[in-house]
């Protein structure tokens, strides 16, 4: 028989007796719903943790030193590559390295910052404008700096409360942060063509840039535009105890004095600015540890934690598999009643199985027949279950959301429901209900037409 | 007669077990029937006649013997040749009409076609066609139960026909219809066994039945066969409206 001819009339079949296999239909699409549902919760649930650990920016951050930078404990698995400075060279090369998303030199400086009649000493950091997106700026008061550049500060809120007692109030406002500049620029330094002018006193000065540079106070004024509760971390070299956050751009610009500087002035091989550290993004957990390899052969010292993800996987897998069985659970009962229906058919039309091989039925065809019922019946049910474990997670998903809104936290997605999903439960559904059709089929299949068609 | 025989059977033999006793149902019968024959099997219920055309139209098997049809054992067929041999060769009727009560009577009549895999298009046409010859193309859409024996039967006539059959096996196909319609139908195989040059095998337990129509009577009792009689051409029109 065409293979049409045996949809057809299994489709004809499965409407003569509706109601009962419109009943074992739902329950097949109750079963894949329910599948559908655990499994998209665990899925979904996997990709907030995700989510949550690459914006906390602690897996996926590698934090680069120069290697002769004596910290703590030496480490013996240092390749032979010569030491080299972190400079601008530096960064860019590593900004070249695969996965790399972002290259960040840790800037913190020591400064004065004066607000009306108050002034503190304080510790300033430069934020990158990625920064914008970590959970640390979730529920900040104002807004994130409106460009790399901008001449504004990001206060954290204990100190805003030092600066004025209503910290609100300071938003829109100037703050004014004296801090060191360091004079020269690294560019001539490292020139060799001295400038016009004055030749005797440009060789004093083009010496004086080799060996040093000068520092001098400066002030400048920043507009508050953000209060934010937590301390927004850069992997680990910390931010700690900073006060002021202002835009890392704008710190360079201003060519502010750093701790680096002091501490690449007195070696014998001066060359200009360099970096303490630097924080390196990867755009994957997972390529975190091909990207510190990369980094380490081109004559770095790295530091990452660990591929947390990794386990991170392992537990939703475990949790996925357990989420899968007692979702599948629902669809062994529903795939009893495929058996049951099926098996109630025979039964029922065992004259009319008779009667088709009288006039010419082969084994085979009668097979195929309650073959394809049984997958008509795993199609439909497997359709109209994904559409309604998809509308489950929608609503758990809206549910949810209205509470979180109500408790003032940001809505999340719990629930996801990735096509992959889709056609795997509409073929799981399929092949798993022909599976309940194979014992029924080749029953029918086996039937002798003189009993049959004597069965009255 | 024509040389090769349509149908040859050779100490056939067909035996069930029930319970602890073993019922004979044929009991070693030889019969040769040739092509284009119209032959009643004749016997009284129990006698094996309908097992006998079972076994000639392949839906069961002998315990020993040899069924020979068209020159092919079915013996030695394996299910999906017997499928295809009964598909093509064999147009069965039946006491109780056995069309499919869900399908209306065109898709009865399209049934063995799409066994056959005709194409839908000349599926339908055909299956039109043989209902138009044996007068439902009014009925085409009606299932069976809205229909009356005698049409019901004409339909599953057209339904055995449909595939083009060389072999028409018919089991009572009058007892459930009342003498005239009964009448009706048999006139109507008739008319397809001269029409077509079709073997016919009526199953009856009436002789007149069998006398009046067929060509050779076969009578049968406890599964052997016990009398062969060849009636005369010119019995069947003197006798016809007796009943």
């Amino acid at each position: 028989m065409k293979a049409h001819d045996v949809v057809e009339l299994a489709a004809r079949n499965l409407r003569e007796s509706v109601l009962r296999n419109s009943l074992t239909t739902i329950g097949i699409a109750v079963g894949v719903a329910s599948l559908v549902a655990m499994l998209s919760l665990g899925i979904g649930l996997q990709q907030l943790a995700n989510r949550r650990l690459t914006r906390s920016g602690l897996f996926n951050t590698v934090v680069v030193m120069p290697r002769d930078l004596d910290r703590g404990p030496s480490r013996r698995d240092q390749p032979s590559t010569p030491a080299r400075p972190l400079d601008d060279t530096a960064i860019a090369e590593i900004r070249r390295v695969a996965h790399v998303a972002e290259v960040t030199p840790e800037m913190r400086f020591m400064a004065e910052a004066r607000y009306g009649d108050k002034s503190r000493f304080i510790m300033v950091a430069a934020l990158p404008p990625s920064a914008r997106d970590r959970e640390a700026f979730d529920g900040m008061t104002g807004k994130f700096f409106s460009s790399p550049e901008a001449e504004e500060a990001i206060l954290e809120s204990d100190f805003a409360k030092e600066l004025a007692p209503d910290p609100k109030s300071l938003l829109g406002k100037d703050i004014v942060l004296q801090y060191a500049e360091r004079g020269g620029t690294p560019n001539t330094a490292s020139s060799a063509t001295p400038k016009s002018g004055d030749n005797e006193e440009g060789s004093t000065v083009g010496e004086l840039i080799a060996s040093g540079f000068s520092v001098a106070r400066r002030e400048k004024a920043l507009r508050v535009v953000g209060i934010t509760e937590h301390e927004p971390t850069v992997g680990f070299g910390g931010m700690g105890r900073s006060r002021v956050f202002v835009p890392t751009a704008l710190t360079a610009k201003m060519n502010v004095m750093l701790g680096s500087d002091l501490r690449e002035m007195v070696r014998t091989s001066y060359r200009g600015r360099a970096y303490m550290a630097l924080s390196v993004r990867i755009d994957a957990p997972s390529q975190v540890q091909p990207a510190e390899d990369a980094i380490k052969k081109m004559g770095f010292s790295t530091f990452s934690l660990l591929d947390a993800t990794r386990s991170l996987r392992r537990f939703f897998t475990i949790l996925d598999m357990f989420l899968g069985i007692f979702g599948s659970l629902a669809l062994a009962v529903a795939l009893l009643g495929i058996v049951n229906t099926l098996v109630m058919a025979i039964l029922e039309r065992r004259r009319e199985i008779g009667i088709m091989k009288a006039i010419g039925a082969g084994d085979a065809d009668v097979k195929m027949l309650f073959f394809a019922e049984a997958g008509v019946m795993g199609l439909c049910g497997g359709l109209i279950g994904v559409t309604l474990g998809w509308a489950i997670g929608r609503a758990i998903n809206i549910g949810t959301n209205v509470y979180l809104k109500r408790m003032d936290m940001t809505p999340e997605t719990f629930w996801l429901v990735p096509w992959w999903l889709v056609v795997a439960a509409l073929a799981f559904a399929v092949i798993v209900s022909l599976g309940s059709g194979i014992y029924p089929a080749s029953r029918a299949a086996k039937l002798d037409p003189v009993q049959a068609l004597r069965y009255e | 007669m024509s040389s090769a025989p349509a149908i040859s059977a050779r100490d056939v033999r067909r035996e069930y077990r029930m319970g602890n006793a073993l019922i004979r149902a044929v009991n070693g019968i030889s019969l040769d029937i040739a092509s284009g024959e119209f032959v009643a099997l004749l016997g009284a219920s129990g006698s094996g006649k309908s097992t006998l055309l079972n076994l000639i139209a392949g839906l069961d098997r002998p315990t020993s013997g040899s069924m020979t049809v068209n020159g092919r054992e079915l013996a030695r067929m394996s299910a999906e040749e017997l499928a295809r041999y009964r598909r093509h060769t064999v147009g069965m009727v039946f006491q109780a009409f056995n069309l499919i009560p869900t399908m209306t009577l065109l898709e009865n009549v399209e049934l063995p076609m799409r066994f056959a895999e005709v194409d839908r298009g000349e599926r339908a046409a055909r299956a039109q066609e043989a209902l138009e010859r044996v007068g439902l193309s009014a009925r085409v859409t009606h299932r069976p139960m809205e229909l009356s024996g005698g049409e019901q039967q004409r339909a599953s006539i057209a339904r055995a026909l449909v595939n083009r059959p060389s072999l028409l096996l018919a089991d009572e196909p009058t007892g459930n219809l009342d003498s005239r319609t009964g009448e009706e139908i048999m006139d109507y195989l008739r008319e397809c066994h001269d029409a077509q040059g079709l073997t016919v095998l009526l199953v009856t337990h009436e002789r007149p039945l069998a006398d009046r129509y067929a060509q050779r009577v076969l009578t049968l009792a406890d599964g052997s066969l016990v009398d062969d009689t060849r009636v005369p051409a010119t019995a069947a029109p003197v006798q016809r409206g007796e009943r």
